[in-house]
């Protein structure tokens, strides 16, 4: 920000922004509240008014100094719309989603084959894509709000619209129309993604997870013996809400009592009455419309974690959590970075007519098979449905919406598995080579691992001390890094299978890794 | 070294003085001669015949036998829902809620169904009293009837129980293990305290073979979930603090149930015992020692469950048989090397507890703690601390 004019740019753009939030509010109405005060004199109103806000507001100013951090995100997972607008260069909308023309083309054509499946399955069964309830349904929804899993819709026609399976296709089947196709050219991969985006060698990667080498001590595996010094440190910690120390902190891995408190202040969430009073509002946009949606939600909450011996006492969570998100239009907000488009829908009769048409659901995703395991984790965290609500909002509009679109992003699903690739490579050659000569590609099982952020395939505990460093890094290139080194530390077992259905009976169960020391292992150790 | 799994009647013929049998010296049995001491629902009692009274154990009566007392108590907490269970049956068969006396009533008449029971009425149960009044006390007609946890703590809105595996390889001096693989057992239906749902047994009822007819059980999982996982829930949603107290409060009602017994049952040193302990946690996460199993279901629902009870047996097998060849006696002092533990953990060793406070003396002079040591340097604590 060395050029003058930027930095005004961006601090109206800043300003702008504040004049919404509600810490301005906050402190106009104390401002006015100092006015009104005896003692404050007319010639020195600004500097009285100054110094009184200051002295009575102290600890409120402190307090949002999380809230402040919003702004101060690193610019490539959070250009919210506090981004300026820029005068120069001009940079045309879809490129700031996604540069590469060749890759914008296959996330467009993705969509359309989703959407074509959607309304095929709507035709089919003869269901619109959203319905009013009539009023005694709402009712009835509403009295069971907290257990809606009992009596869900009929689902036995539904079907997930994709799987993680039929999305690895489509990007194996992308080409950079740059390079000539055949195998002899100049970029070989052995891998079968063929999109030449950059990733990080291990080196750069040992360096960006230094603080999660061997020598440091980490939550969760060296925690046994207890220091007490450390727990006066903790509650500095803690009491200083601060996002970025709360990050630096949780890079060795949060402490299970703590993690709630340090998730949220990572994530900026602070649920206030206004957030309470949005998700009512969502509530009742769920009780007055039945969206097709919502089934497919259902049907992705019973496939999955209902029958997972570790989350299906969350299943009515899920529902409170899922149905409200898929109506919530803040969400709309993440396609600003997202190289995908919400899908649009015409209502009846006006198909193809701007004017008429609509973003379908309302929040623009939609949900594939096991997009609930992206929140049954966070119910090990939070009680309340309307915190799991925004935390789980947040941590989807800033990581997991990366990992079913396609884009040349370097924390992108093509990149993390492009990632994945290189690294088993370079690292474990004889098992690849040997993986690929049975006719088991890696990432043909690795990818659903990645997708859905290894939520369902570990046990619990694991997830979230893998999640951890999502959020402490900043950054999901720790996914395909545990990916490797799963892969590594099952290799003797994987050098003696034959085919690819017995390399995926040797990585089916994965519940009993510890996932720190293996990707300590495979990130430290060689 | 032997080792025998038998069943309840077997275990009779063996210690009984007319089959003439001993175990040998090298021969290990899955019972004490006496298990049922702490096991049947109306022998969790001391030496002197009453129940075993602990602030843990939710308050008990024999029906019809303690009858008088029983109405005295209803009498100062009308309020007050109670559980019906008939003695000596397992797996819910014949329980009971009663809060109203009518109820009581209703269910002498049709009492051989099967029945769990709340009572909050005095007039069912006086009624259903004159009916089976005086009738002798046979096992078979006895019912206990307890204070009902009416307040217990939900998860997802479900009401659960835990089961937890406990290991006793000797009573005097009593040395016994906590298994890490428990498991909580939850209800399908969305727990209700209202009156109505009382008789709703899949709101009230943890037992799997409760649950199981109930259509929205589900075999996949069979509604068990670790204890590891529920740890890792408490935690996270209310902190490590009072997560750990409960677990210790667990583990000390344990070894005080098991010592409150101890003197009864007749410690014999061919014979372990791997008891079923059943608490219900409440709202104010205060465990509740509801019942012990001397013969816990070794069937399993789910394929996780199978692999579970699996390793319990191995390393079950591993504590009582010591590993060590010369040990291959009876005799040997049943202190297993720490690594052989698996996934048990150590409660209690009263014999390791006494030395420890002998040298305590030693070194402190009278008055020193048995419990709540850290000291790392000794080889094998006494407790789990």
């Amino acid at each position: 920000m060395t050029d003058p004019n930027l930095s005004k740019i961006f601090m109206q753009t800043l300003i702008e922004d504040l004049k919404s939030s509600k810490i301005y509010t906050d402190l106009q109405n104390a401002a006015q509240i100092e006015i009104t005060k005896p003692g404050v004199r007319l010639s020195e109103l600004k500097k009285g008014v100054q110094a009184g806000l200051i002295h009575s507001y102290e600890t409120k100013v402190t307090i949002p100094s999380n809230t402040t951090r919003t702004y101060q995100r690193t610019p490539s997972l959070s250009q919210k719309s506090s981004e300026p607008k820029l005068q120069y260069p001009v940079t045309p909308p879809e490129h700031a989603k996604e540069p590469l023309l060749y890759l914008r083309k296959a996330q467009h054509a993705w969509e359309k084959r989703i959407l074509k499946s959607l309304n095929s399955m709507c035709t089919e069964l003869n269901i619109p894509l959203a319905r009013k309830r009539p009023e005694k349904e709402q009712k009835e929804m509403n009295s069971k709000w907290t257990e809606l899993g009992v009596e869900g819709p009929d689902l036995t026609q539904i079907r997930p619209v994709y799987a993680p399976k039929d999305f690895l296709e489509v990007i194996v089947g992308i080409q950079n129309p740059n390079y000539h196709g055949d195998n002899n050219g100049f970029f070989p991969l052995w891998g079968i993604v063929q999109v030449p985006v950059k990733v990080k060698s291990i080196n750069l990667l040992r360096l960006q997870y230094s603080e999660m080498a061997i020598n440091q001590c980490q939550s969760g595996i060296d925690d046994s013996t207890d220091i007490p010094s450390e727990l006066f440190d903790l509650d500095r910690i803690v009491n200083a809400n601060h996002g970025p120390v709360a990050q630096e902190f949780s890079k060795k891995g949060c402490p299970s009592g703590l993690r709630a408190t340090l998730w949220a202040q990572m994530l900026c969430v602070e649920v206030d009455d206004v957030d309470k009073l949005y998700y009512e509002q969502l509530k009742t946009s769920v009780l007055n419309h039945d969206l097709l949606v919502d089934s497919l939600l259902y049907k992705d909450v019973k496939l999955t974690a209902t029958n997972d011996d570790q989350y299906f006492v969350f299943e009515d969570f899920l529902y409170q959590v899922l149905l409200p998100f898929s109506r919530d239009t803040f969400v709309l907000n993440h396609f600003s970075q997202n190289s995908a488009t919400p899908p649009k829908s015409y209502i009846r009769g006006k198909l193809g007519v701007e004017e008429f048409s609509v973003l379908y659901p309302p929040n623009g995703v939609i949900p594939f098979h096991g997009f609930a395991m992206y929140v049954a984790p966070l119910c090990y965290l939070y009680n309340d449905p309307v915190i799991l609500y925004y935390v789980f909002r947040e941590i989807y509009t800033r990581y997991f919406y990366r990992l079913h679109s396609i884009s040349s992003h370097h924390q992108g699903i093509v990149a993390l598995s492009l990632l994945f690739e290189v690294l088993l490579q370079t690292h474990e050659p004889e098992l690849f080579f040997h993986l690929k000569t049975v006719g088991c590609q890696p990432l043909k099982i690795a990818f659903k691992w990645l997708v859905r952020a290894f939520s369902g395939y570990l046990s619990s505990d694991q997830v979230l001390l893998l999640w951890d460093r999502i959020l402490a890094y900043n950054s999901l290139e720790i996914l395909p890094v545990l990916a490797v080194a799963i892969f590594s530390f099952r290799k003797t077992n994987l050098l003696k299978v034959q085919s690819y259905n017995a390399a995926e009976a040797v990585l089916a169960d994965l519940t009993t890794l510890q996932v720190i020391p293996l990707i300590q292992l495979s990130l430290f150790s060689k | 070294m032997d080792w025998i799994w038998a069943g309840v009647q077997s275990i009779r013929n063996v210690f009984s003085i007319d089959s003439g049998y001993r175990l040998t010296d090298d021969q290990v049995i899955n019972h004490f001669p006496n298990h049922v001491e702490l096991t049947r629902k109306d022998l969790m009692k001391d030496e002197n015949g009453r129940f075993i009274h602990l602030d843990f154990i939710p308050l008990t009566f024999m029906l019809p036998a303690d009858y008088n007392l029983f109405v005295e108590e209803f009498r100062k907490n009308p309020n007050t829902t109670w559980i019906m269970k008939p003695c000596g049956k397992a797996r819910g068969i014949g329980i009971f809620l009663v809060n109203k006396l009518s109820q009581l009533k209703k269910w002498s008449r049709d009492t051989r169904g099967i029945g769990i029971f709340l009572v909050n009425k005095l007039s069912q149960l006086r009624k259903w009293s004159q009916k089976t009044n005086f009738t002798p006390p046979t096992s078979k007609d006895t019912y206990v009837i307890s204070k009902y946890i009416d307040n217990p703590l939900l998860i997802g809105g479900k009401k659960f129980d835990l089961r937890l595996y406990v290991l006793v390889t000797s009573f005097r001096p009593l040395k016994c293990y906590m298994y890490r693989l428990g498991f909580a057992r939850f209800c399908t239906v969305k727990y209700n305290a209202s009156v109505n749902e009382l008789d709703n047994m899949f709101v009230h009822l943890t037992n799997v073979s409760i649950q199981k007819q109930g259509e929205d059980y589900n075999a996949v999982h069979g509604g068990k979930w670790t204890v590891q996982n529920m740890r890792l829930f408490l935690e996270g949603t209310r902190g490590k603090e009072v997560t750990d107290k409960l677990f210790d409060e667990i583990n000390w009602q344990t070894v005080h149930s098991l010592k409150a017994v101890s003197g009864n049952i007749s410690n014999d040193r061919h014979c372990f015992e791997c008891y079923g302990y059943d608490y219900i946690v409440d709202d104010n996460l205060k465990p509740w020692l509801i019942e012990v199993n001397a013969s816990p279901s070794l069937t399993s629902t789910t394929s996780s469950d199978r692999i579970m009870k699996y390793r319990l047996m191995n390393d079950l097998i591993n504590i009582v048989i010591p590993l060590v060849r010369c040990l291959s006696d009876v005799r040997w002092n049943k202190i297993p090397q720490k690594e052989h533990l698996g996934y048990f953990d150590l409660l209690f060793d009263e014999e390791l507890a006494q030395q420890d406070a002998l040298n305590m003396d030693k070194k402190l002079g009278p008055g020193g703690m048995v419990r709540g040591r850290k000291d790392g340097s000794r080889p094998s604590p006494a407790t789990w601390k």
